[in-house]
Protein backbone atom coordinates (compact mmCIF):
# COMPACT_ATOMS: atom_id res chain seq x y z
CA UNK A 1 0.00 0.00 0.00
CA UNK A 2 2.74 2.64 1.07
CA UNK A 3 4.53 1.54 -2.21
CA UNK A 4 1.54 2.15 -4.23
CA UNK A 5 1.37 5.30 -2.51
CA UNK A 6 4.48 6.49 -3.61
CA UNK A 7 4.28 5.89 -6.87
CA UNK A 8 0.95 7.81 -7.05
CA UNK A 9 3.14 10.47 -5.26
CA UNK A 10 5.77 10.23 -8.24
CA UNK A 11 2.95 10.15 -10.99
CA UNK A 12 0.94 13.19 -9.70
CA UNK A 13 4.45 14.76 -9.28
CA UNK A 14 5.19 13.98 -12.83
CA UNK A 15 2.47 14.83 -14.35
CA UNK A 16 2.18 18.36 -12.68
CA UNK A 17 6.05 19.09 -13.45
CA UNK A 18 5.16 18.17 -17.13
CA UNK A 19 2.49 20.73 -16.92
CA UNK A 20 4.46 23.33 -15.67
CA UNK A 21 6.77 22.53 -18.55
CA UNK A 22 4.31 22.29 -21.42
CA UNK A 23 2.03 25.48 -19.98
CA UNK A 24 5.44 27.90 -19.19
CA UNK A 25 5.96 30.59 -21.21
CA UNK A 26 8.37 30.41 -23.58
CA UNK A 27 11.00 33.37 -25.20
CA UNK A 28 12.37 34.29 -28.28
CA UNK A 29 16.17 33.88 -28.66
CA UNK A 30 17.74 37.18 -28.13
CA UNK A 31 20.63 36.39 -29.98
CA UNK A 32 18.54 36.74 -33.34
CA UNK A 33 17.29 40.49 -32.60
CA UNK A 34 20.84 41.72 -31.83
CA UNK A 35 22.13 44.11 -33.58
CA UNK A 36 19.56 44.68 -36.00
CA UNK A 37 19.59 47.81 -38.04
CA UNK A 38 15.69 48.91 -37.69
CA UNK A 39 13.99 49.97 -41.01
CA UNK A 40 10.57 51.73 -40.36
CA UNK A 41 9.84 51.91 -44.27
CA UNK A 42 10.09 48.04 -44.34
CA UNK A 43 8.24 48.18 -41.08
CA UNK A 44 4.85 50.36 -42.69
CA UNK A 45 4.84 47.11 -45.38
CA UNK A 46 5.22 44.54 -42.68
CA UNK A 47 2.25 46.64 -40.67
CA UNK A 48 0.15 46.66 -43.36
CA UNK A 49 0.51 43.00 -44.69
CA UNK A 50 0.42 41.77 -41.54
CA UNK A 51 -3.27 43.77 -40.65
CA UNK A 52 -2.00 45.01 -37.30
CA UNK A 53 -4.42 48.20 -37.81
CA UNK A 54 -7.61 45.94 -38.98
CA UNK A 55 -7.82 44.95 -35.41
CA UNK A 56 -5.97 47.10 -33.14
CA UNK A 57 -7.74 50.16 -34.39
CA UNK A 58 -10.87 52.00 -33.21
CA UNK A 59 -13.78 50.36 -33.93
CA UNK A 60 -15.43 51.66 -37.23
CA UNK A 61 -12.04 53.42 -37.38
CA UNK A 62 -10.97 54.77 -41.28
CA UNK A 63 -8.44 53.04 -42.73
CA UNK A 64 -4.82 54.94 -42.90
CA UNK A 65 -1.65 55.13 -43.23
CA UNK A 66 -0.75 55.36 -40.10
CA UNK A 67 -3.12 54.92 -37.64
CA UNK A 68 -4.18 55.06 -33.77
CA UNK A 69 -4.02 51.78 -32.51
CA UNK A 70 -6.49 52.09 -29.38
CA UNK A 71 -7.81 49.11 -29.58
CA UNK A 72 -11.69 48.29 -28.63
CA UNK A 73 -13.01 46.18 -31.49
CA UNK A 74 -14.70 42.81 -30.15
CA UNK A 75 -14.14 39.05 -31.65
CA UNK A 76 -16.64 37.23 -30.62
CA UNK A 77 -15.55 33.30 -30.28
CA UNK A 78 -16.62 29.77 -29.15
CA UNK A 79 -14.25 30.72 -25.73
CA UNK A 80 -15.67 34.15 -25.03
CA UNK A 81 -15.37 37.30 -26.73
CA UNK A 82 -12.13 39.17 -27.16
CA UNK A 83 -11.40 43.31 -26.88
CA UNK A 84 -8.19 44.07 -28.75
CA UNK A 85 -6.30 45.94 -26.62
CA UNK A 86 -4.27 49.43 -27.14
CA UNK A 87 -1.16 48.79 -29.06
CA UNK A 88 -0.34 52.53 -29.52
CA UNK A 89 3.03 53.84 -28.71
CA UNK A 90 1.51 54.88 -25.34
CA UNK A 91 3.72 54.02 -22.27
CA UNK A 92 0.64 53.67 -19.45
CA UNK A 93 -1.61 52.13 -21.60
CA UNK A 94 0.16 50.93 -25.08
CA UNK A 95 3.18 49.20 -25.52
CA UNK A 96 5.30 52.67 -25.93
CA UNK A 97 7.82 51.14 -22.69
CA UNK A 98 8.39 47.42 -24.29
CA UNK A 99 11.89 46.48 -25.56
CA UNK A 100 11.93 44.86 -29.22
CA UNK A 101 12.61 41.63 -27.25
CA UNK A 102 9.40 42.03 -25.25
CA UNK A 103 7.63 42.55 -28.53
CA UNK A 104 9.01 39.99 -30.34
CA UNK A 105 7.78 37.69 -27.70
CA UNK A 106 4.54 39.24 -27.80
CA UNK A 107 4.01 38.56 -31.35
CA UNK A 108 5.89 35.54 -31.68
CA UNK A 109 5.37 33.36 -28.94
CA UNK A 110 2.48 35.25 -27.86
CA UNK A 111 3.44 35.86 -24.36
CA UNK A 112 3.42 39.54 -22.28
CA UNK A 113 5.94 41.01 -20.93
CA UNK A 114 5.09 40.08 -17.66
CA UNK A 115 5.02 36.10 -18.69
CA UNK A 116 1.34 35.62 -19.28
CA UNK A 117 -0.01 33.70 -22.50
CA UNK A 118 -1.97 35.82 -24.99
CA UNK A 119 -5.32 34.18 -26.04
CA UNK A 120 -4.73 32.93 -30.15
CA UNK A 121 -7.49 35.63 -31.41
CA UNK A 122 -4.21 37.40 -31.60
CA UNK A 123 -2.11 35.38 -34.62
CA UNK A 124 0.74 34.86 -32.77
CA UNK A 125 0.78 31.44 -34.69
CA UNK A 126 1.53 32.91 -37.97
CA UNK A 127 3.79 36.24 -36.91
CA UNK A 128 6.13 33.11 -35.38
CA UNK A 129 7.27 32.44 -38.54
CA UNK A 130 8.16 36.22 -39.31
CA UNK A 131 12.14 37.01 -39.92
CA UNK A 132 13.42 38.69 -37.13
CA UNK A 133 14.41 41.71 -39.48
CA UNK A 134 10.59 42.13 -39.99
CA UNK A 135 10.34 41.73 -36.04
CA UNK A 136 12.54 45.10 -35.76
CA UNK A 137 11.24 46.74 -38.51
CA UNK A 138 7.49 46.56 -37.67
CA UNK A 139 8.55 47.95 -34.26
CA UNK A 140 10.18 50.84 -35.57
CA UNK A 141 7.52 51.41 -37.55
CA UNK A 142 5.11 51.00 -34.70
CA UNK A 143 6.88 53.25 -32.30
CA UNK A 144 6.23 56.32 -34.65
CA UNK A 145 2.50 55.68 -34.67
CA UNK A 146 0.63 58.07 -33.02
CA UNK A 147 -0.21 57.09 -29.45
CA UNK A 148 -3.63 56.56 -27.36
CA UNK A 149 -4.30 57.35 -23.53
CA UNK A 150 -7.38 54.69 -23.99
CA UNK A 151 -6.93 52.04 -21.24
CA UNK A 152 -7.38 48.57 -22.90
CA UNK A 153 -10.69 46.66 -21.90
CA UNK A 154 -10.52 43.06 -20.21
CA UNK A 155 -11.76 39.90 -21.88
CA UNK A 156 -14.82 38.63 -21.94
CA UNK A 157 -13.78 35.34 -21.26
CA UNK A 158 -15.87 32.44 -18.85
CA UNK A 159 -14.32 29.68 -16.95
CA UNK A 160 -12.24 27.22 -17.71
CA UNK A 161 -10.83 29.67 -21.11
CA UNK A 162 -9.97 32.54 -18.10
CA UNK A 163 -7.21 30.18 -17.07
CA UNK A 164 -4.31 31.49 -19.58
CA UNK A 165 -2.06 28.87 -17.89
CA UNK A 166 -3.98 26.46 -20.09
CA UNK A 167 -3.25 28.30 -23.20
CA UNK A 168 0.42 26.97 -22.64
CA UNK A 169 -1.15 23.39 -23.33
CA UNK A 170 -3.33 25.19 -26.57
CA UNK A 171 0.11 26.21 -27.77
CA UNK A 172 1.82 23.14 -27.65
CA UNK A 173 -0.74 21.51 -29.32
CA UNK A 174 -1.19 23.43 -32.09
CA UNK A 175 1.96 26.15 -32.39
CA UNK A 176 4.10 25.17 -35.41
CA UNK A 177 7.43 26.21 -36.39
CA UNK A 178 7.00 24.04 -39.38
CA UNK A 179 5.45 26.06 -42.79
CA UNK A 180 1.84 24.48 -44.02
CA UNK A 181 3.31 24.36 -47.74
CA UNK A 182 6.84 22.61 -46.51
CA UNK A 183 8.25 23.08 -50.16
CA UNK A 184 8.18 25.95 -52.63
CA UNK A 185 9.79 26.12 -56.00
CA UNK A 186 10.13 29.78 -57.04
CA UNK A 187 11.02 33.13 -55.11
CA UNK A 188 7.82 34.26 -55.81
CA UNK A 189 5.98 31.55 -54.28
CA UNK A 190 8.49 31.76 -51.44
CA UNK A 191 7.24 34.86 -51.26
CA UNK A 192 4.04 34.25 -51.06
CA UNK A 193 4.07 31.49 -48.28
CA UNK A 194 5.49 34.35 -46.52
CA UNK A 195 3.20 36.54 -46.72
CA UNK A 196 0.39 34.49 -46.53
CA UNK A 197 1.42 32.39 -43.55
CA UNK A 198 3.52 34.40 -41.83
CA UNK A 199 1.80 37.91 -41.93
CA UNK A 200 -1.21 37.91 -43.12
CA UNK A 201 -2.40 35.12 -41.31
CA UNK A 202 -4.99 34.25 -44.30
CA UNK A 203 -5.58 30.93 -42.80
CA UNK A 204 -6.77 32.46 -39.34
CA UNK A 205 -10.37 33.19 -41.06
CA UNK A 206 -10.12 30.91 -44.23
CA UNK A 207 -9.17 27.80 -42.49
CA UNK A 208 -11.51 25.85 -40.57
CA UNK A 209 -10.88 25.15 -36.32
CA UNK A 210 -11.41 22.03 -34.08
CA UNK A 211 -13.11 21.72 -31.05
CA UNK A 212 -10.54 23.27 -29.58
CA UNK A 213 -9.97 25.86 -32.00
CA UNK A 214 -6.53 24.73 -33.30
CA UNK A 215 -6.75 25.40 -37.04
CA UNK A 216 -6.79 22.05 -39.29
CA UNK A 217 -4.12 22.34 -41.23
CA UNK A 218 -5.53 19.73 -43.46
CA UNK A 219 -7.81 21.62 -44.95
CA UNK A 220 -5.80 24.95 -45.10
CA UNK A 221 -7.80 28.04 -46.75
CA UNK A 222 -10.87 25.44 -47.48
CA UNK A 223 -12.90 27.86 -45.60
CA UNK A 224 -14.56 27.97 -42.44
CA UNK A 225 -17.38 29.12 -40.08
CA UNK A 226 -16.92 32.77 -37.73
CA UNK A 227 -18.76 33.49 -34.88
CA UNK A 228 -19.61 37.32 -35.87
CA UNK A 229 -18.70 37.10 -39.46
CA UNK A 230 -20.32 33.94 -40.99
CA UNK A 231 -19.49 32.03 -43.72
CA UNK A 232 -16.03 32.19 -44.93
CA UNK A 233 -15.83 31.42 -48.49
CA UNK A 234 -12.78 28.57 -49.18
CA UNK A 235 -9.94 30.50 -51.46
CA UNK A 236 -7.56 27.10 -52.02
CA UNK A 237 -8.68 26.25 -56.29
CA UNK A 238 -10.66 23.04 -55.12
CA UNK A 239 -13.03 25.68 -53.33
CA UNK A 240 -12.06 28.76 -55.90
CA UNK A 241 -11.96 29.13 -59.81
CA UNK A 242 -10.44 32.43 -59.58
CA UNK A 243 -7.44 33.28 -62.18
CA UNK A 244 -4.04 34.41 -60.14
CA UNK A 245 -5.27 38.26 -62.27
CA UNK A 246 -8.42 37.68 -60.26
CA UNK A 247 -6.57 36.99 -57.00
CA UNK A 248 -4.19 39.76 -57.36
CA UNK A 249 -6.93 42.21 -58.58
CA UNK A 250 -9.30 41.09 -55.80
CA UNK A 251 -6.61 41.98 -53.20
CA UNK A 252 -6.01 45.50 -55.09
CA UNK A 253 -9.31 47.08 -55.71
CA UNK A 254 -11.85 44.59 -53.45
CA UNK A 255 -13.62 43.54 -56.81
CA UNK A 256 -14.69 40.04 -57.62
CA UNK A 257 -14.27 38.63 -61.27
CA UNK A 258 -17.96 39.36 -61.16
CA UNK A 259 -17.53 43.10 -60.22
CA UNK A 260 -19.25 42.67 -57.01
CA UNK A 261 -16.98 43.91 -54.01
CA UNK A 262 -15.41 42.58 -50.82
CA UNK A 263 -17.42 42.64 -47.98
CA UNK A 264 -17.58 42.72 -44.16
CA UNK A 265 -13.95 41.69 -42.33
CA UNK A 266 -12.39 41.48 -45.91
CA UNK A 267 -12.79 44.86 -46.80
CA UNK A 268 -9.99 45.31 -44.07
CA UNK A 269 -7.80 42.86 -45.88
CA UNK A 270 -8.04 44.73 -49.08
CA UNK A 271 -7.43 47.84 -48.02
CA UNK A 272 -4.22 46.42 -46.38
CA UNK A 273 -3.14 44.85 -49.40
CA UNK A 274 -3.60 47.52 -51.54
CA UNK A 275 -1.18 49.40 -49.59
CA UNK A 276 1.10 46.82 -51.11
CA UNK A 277 3.54 46.69 -54.02
CA UNK A 278 1.92 44.75 -56.88
CA UNK A 279 4.76 42.12 -56.45
CA UNK A 280 3.15 41.28 -53.18
CA UNK A 281 -0.52 40.66 -54.49
CA UNK A 282 1.22 38.40 -57.31
CA UNK A 283 2.89 36.37 -54.85
CA UNK A 284 0.08 36.10 -52.87
CA UNK A 285 -2.04 35.17 -55.97
CA UNK A 286 0.24 32.39 -57.07
CA UNK A 287 1.17 30.71 -54.01
CA UNK A 288 -3.01 30.38 -53.36
CA UNK A 289 -3.33 29.15 -57.17
CA UNK A 290 -0.19 26.50 -56.09
CA UNK A 291 -2.07 25.30 -53.21
CA UNK A 292 -3.45 21.67 -54.04
CA UNK B 1 -69.29 22.74 -29.07
CA UNK B 2 -70.81 25.18 -31.27
CA UNK B 3 -68.92 28.13 -29.31
CA UNK B 4 -65.89 26.04 -29.92
CA UNK B 5 -66.16 25.83 -34.03
CA UNK B 6 -67.30 29.32 -34.36
CA UNK B 7 -64.45 30.80 -32.48
CA UNK B 8 -62.06 28.14 -34.62
CA UNK B 9 -63.24 29.73 -37.95
CA UNK B 10 -63.12 33.08 -36.99
CA UNK B 11 -59.36 32.34 -36.04
CA UNK B 12 -58.50 30.51 -38.82
CA UNK B 13 -60.47 33.27 -40.95
CA UNK B 14 -58.58 35.91 -38.92
CA UNK B 15 -55.02 34.29 -39.26
CA UNK B 16 -55.92 33.65 -42.77
CA UNK B 17 -56.57 37.59 -43.32
CA UNK B 18 -53.10 38.57 -41.66
CA UNK B 19 -51.16 36.03 -43.74
CA UNK B 20 -52.40 38.01 -46.82
CA UNK B 21 -52.00 41.30 -45.31
CA UNK B 22 -47.81 40.21 -44.43
CA UNK B 23 -48.25 38.72 -47.96
CA UNK B 24 -48.77 41.80 -49.78
CA UNK B 25 -46.73 43.92 -47.67
CA UNK B 26 -43.45 41.28 -48.11
CA UNK B 27 -44.17 41.91 -51.74
CA UNK B 28 -43.53 45.27 -51.70
CA UNK B 29 -40.77 44.99 -49.46
CA UNK B 30 -38.86 42.27 -51.48
CA UNK B 31 -40.31 44.65 -54.78
CA UNK B 32 -37.91 47.48 -53.48
CA UNK B 33 -34.90 44.58 -52.52
CA UNK B 34 -34.87 43.68 -56.13
CA UNK B 35 -34.84 47.24 -57.37
CA UNK B 36 -31.89 47.88 -55.41
CA UNK B 37 -30.01 44.71 -56.37
CA UNK B 38 -30.47 45.81 -59.84
CA UNK B 39 -29.44 48.96 -59.44
CA UNK B 40 -26.04 46.89 -57.76
CA UNK B 41 -26.30 44.82 -60.99
CA UNK B 42 -26.28 48.15 -63.08
CA UNK B 43 -23.00 48.92 -61.44
CA UNK B 44 -21.33 45.66 -61.12
CA UNK B 45 -21.90 45.53 -65.19
CA UNK B 46 -20.36 48.82 -65.70
CA UNK B 47 -17.80 48.12 -63.42
CA UNK B 48 -16.95 44.89 -65.49
CA UNK B 49 -16.55 46.79 -68.67
CA UNK B 50 -14.06 48.60 -66.91
CA UNK B 51 -12.21 46.20 -64.94
CA UNK B 52 -12.14 44.32 -68.00
CA UNK B 53 -10.08 46.84 -70.04
CA UNK B 54 -7.73 47.89 -66.52
CA UNK B 55 -7.16 44.27 -65.92
CA UNK B 56 -5.70 43.36 -69.51
CA UNK B 57 -8.82 40.89 -70.19
CA UNK B 58 -9.75 43.00 -73.48
CA UNK B 59 -8.44 45.97 -75.06
CA UNK B 60 -8.78 49.57 -73.95
CA UNK B 61 -11.58 51.32 -75.90
CA UNK B 62 -11.83 54.26 -74.51
CA UNK B 63 -15.77 55.02 -76.32
CA UNK B 64 -16.96 51.90 -74.16
CA UNK B 65 -15.16 53.02 -71.56
CA UNK B 66 -16.63 56.60 -71.93
CA UNK B 67 -19.91 54.68 -71.85
CA UNK B 68 -19.38 52.59 -68.56
CA UNK B 69 -18.24 55.48 -66.52
CA UNK B 70 -20.83 57.37 -67.70
CA UNK B 71 -23.49 55.07 -67.04
CA UNK B 72 -22.14 54.79 -63.01
CA UNK B 73 -22.59 58.23 -62.81
CA UNK B 74 -26.16 58.19 -64.04
CA UNK B 75 -26.88 54.98 -61.57
CA UNK B 76 -25.11 56.69 -58.48
CA UNK B 77 -27.39 59.93 -58.91
CA UNK B 78 -30.60 57.62 -58.93
CA UNK B 79 -32.54 58.71 -55.65
CA UNK B 80 -33.30 55.61 -53.85
CA UNK B 81 -34.92 56.73 -51.31
CA UNK B 82 -38.12 54.62 -51.93
CA UNK B 83 -35.66 51.08 -52.61
CA UNK B 84 -34.68 51.37 -48.94
CA UNK B 85 -37.93 50.63 -46.92
CA UNK B 86 -38.05 50.34 -42.85
CA UNK B 87 -38.39 46.55 -42.40
CA UNK B 88 -36.65 45.39 -45.42
CA UNK B 89 -33.41 44.24 -44.11
CA UNK B 90 -31.61 41.29 -43.38
CA UNK B 91 -32.59 40.42 -39.78
CA UNK B 92 -36.71 41.07 -40.92
CA UNK B 93 -36.58 39.29 -44.45
CA UNK B 94 -34.88 36.84 -47.01
CA UNK B 95 -33.12 37.60 -49.50
CA UNK B 96 -30.90 40.72 -48.56
CA UNK B 97 -28.01 40.75 -46.95
CA UNK B 98 -28.82 44.63 -46.13
CA UNK B 99 -27.77 44.99 -42.75
CA UNK B 100 -30.12 46.98 -40.07
CA UNK B 101 -27.40 49.13 -39.24
CA UNK B 102 -28.61 50.95 -42.48
CA UNK B 103 -31.46 52.42 -41.05
CA UNK B 104 -30.05 53.46 -37.50
CA UNK B 105 -27.37 55.50 -39.67
CA UNK B 106 -28.89 57.26 -42.45
CA UNK B 107 -26.22 60.41 -42.60
CA UNK B 108 -23.45 57.60 -42.56
CA UNK B 109 -25.09 55.84 -45.76
CA UNK B 110 -25.56 58.96 -47.25
CA UNK B 111 -22.19 60.32 -46.50
CA UNK B 112 -20.92 56.72 -48.38
CA UNK B 113 -23.01 56.75 -51.19
CA UNK B 114 -21.91 60.37 -52.13
CA UNK B 115 -18.99 58.99 -52.04
CA UNK B 116 -19.35 56.39 -54.62
CA UNK B 117 -20.78 59.51 -56.56
CA UNK B 118 -18.05 61.24 -56.37
CA UNK B 119 -15.59 58.07 -57.50
CA UNK B 120 -17.82 57.95 -60.37
CA UNK B 121 -17.44 61.17 -61.57
CA UNK B 122 -13.74 60.75 -61.06
CA UNK B 123 -14.11 57.86 -63.94
CA UNK B 124 -15.62 59.47 -66.19
CA UNK B 125 -13.13 61.78 -66.35
CA UNK B 126 -10.54 59.84 -66.76
CA UNK B 127 -11.92 56.58 -68.78
CA UNK B 128 -12.19 57.97 -71.67
CA UNK B 129 -8.69 59.87 -72.17
CA UNK B 130 -6.30 56.82 -71.31
CA UNK B 131 -5.70 53.25 -69.60
CA UNK B 132 -3.80 54.04 -67.08
CA UNK B 133 -6.23 56.90 -66.05
CA UNK B 134 -8.96 54.43 -66.48
CA UNK B 135 -6.76 52.12 -63.99
CA UNK B 136 -6.01 54.73 -61.52
CA UNK B 137 -9.53 55.19 -61.03
CA UNK B 138 -10.17 51.72 -60.24
CA UNK B 139 -9.17 51.69 -56.87
CA UNK B 140 -10.93 54.70 -55.19
CA UNK B 141 -14.53 52.99 -56.66
CA UNK B 142 -13.23 49.52 -55.42
CA UNK B 143 -12.75 51.42 -51.97
CA UNK B 144 -16.33 53.72 -52.38
CA UNK B 145 -17.79 50.00 -52.88
CA UNK B 146 -16.46 48.14 -50.09
CA UNK B 147 -17.15 51.32 -47.78
CA UNK B 148 -20.40 51.06 -47.69
CA UNK B 149 -19.98 46.83 -47.85
CA UNK B 150 -17.88 46.32 -45.07
CA UNK B 151 -20.10 48.32 -42.43
CA UNK B 152 -23.81 47.54 -44.05
CA UNK B 153 -23.54 44.09 -45.91
CA UNK B 154 -23.82 40.91 -43.95
CA UNK B 155 -22.30 38.02 -45.14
Amino acid sequence: MARIIRVLCVLVLAGLAAFYFVTAPKSVEAELFRDLQSNADNGALVFHAAGCASCHAAPKAEAVDHPILTGGQTFPSDFGTFVAPNISPDPTHGIGGWTLIEFANAIQKGVSPDGAHYYPAFPYTAYAHMTPQDVADLKAFMDRLPASDTPSQPHQVGFPFNIRRTLGGWKFLFASDDWVVTSVDTPELDRGRYLVEALAHCGECHTPRNALGGLQKNAWLTGAFLPGEGKVPGIAPSELDWSVEDLAYYLETGFTPDFDSAGGAMTHVVENMARLPETDRAAIAAYIKALP
Amino acid sequence: MTFKLISTAALVVALGASAVMADGHSKALMGAVKARQGQMQLYAHNLGVLGAMAKGDVAYDAAAAQAAADNLVAVSGLNAMTMWPQGSDSTSMEGTRAKAEIWSNFPDVGAKAGAMAEASVAMAAAAGSDLASLQAAMGPLGGACGACHKAYRSK
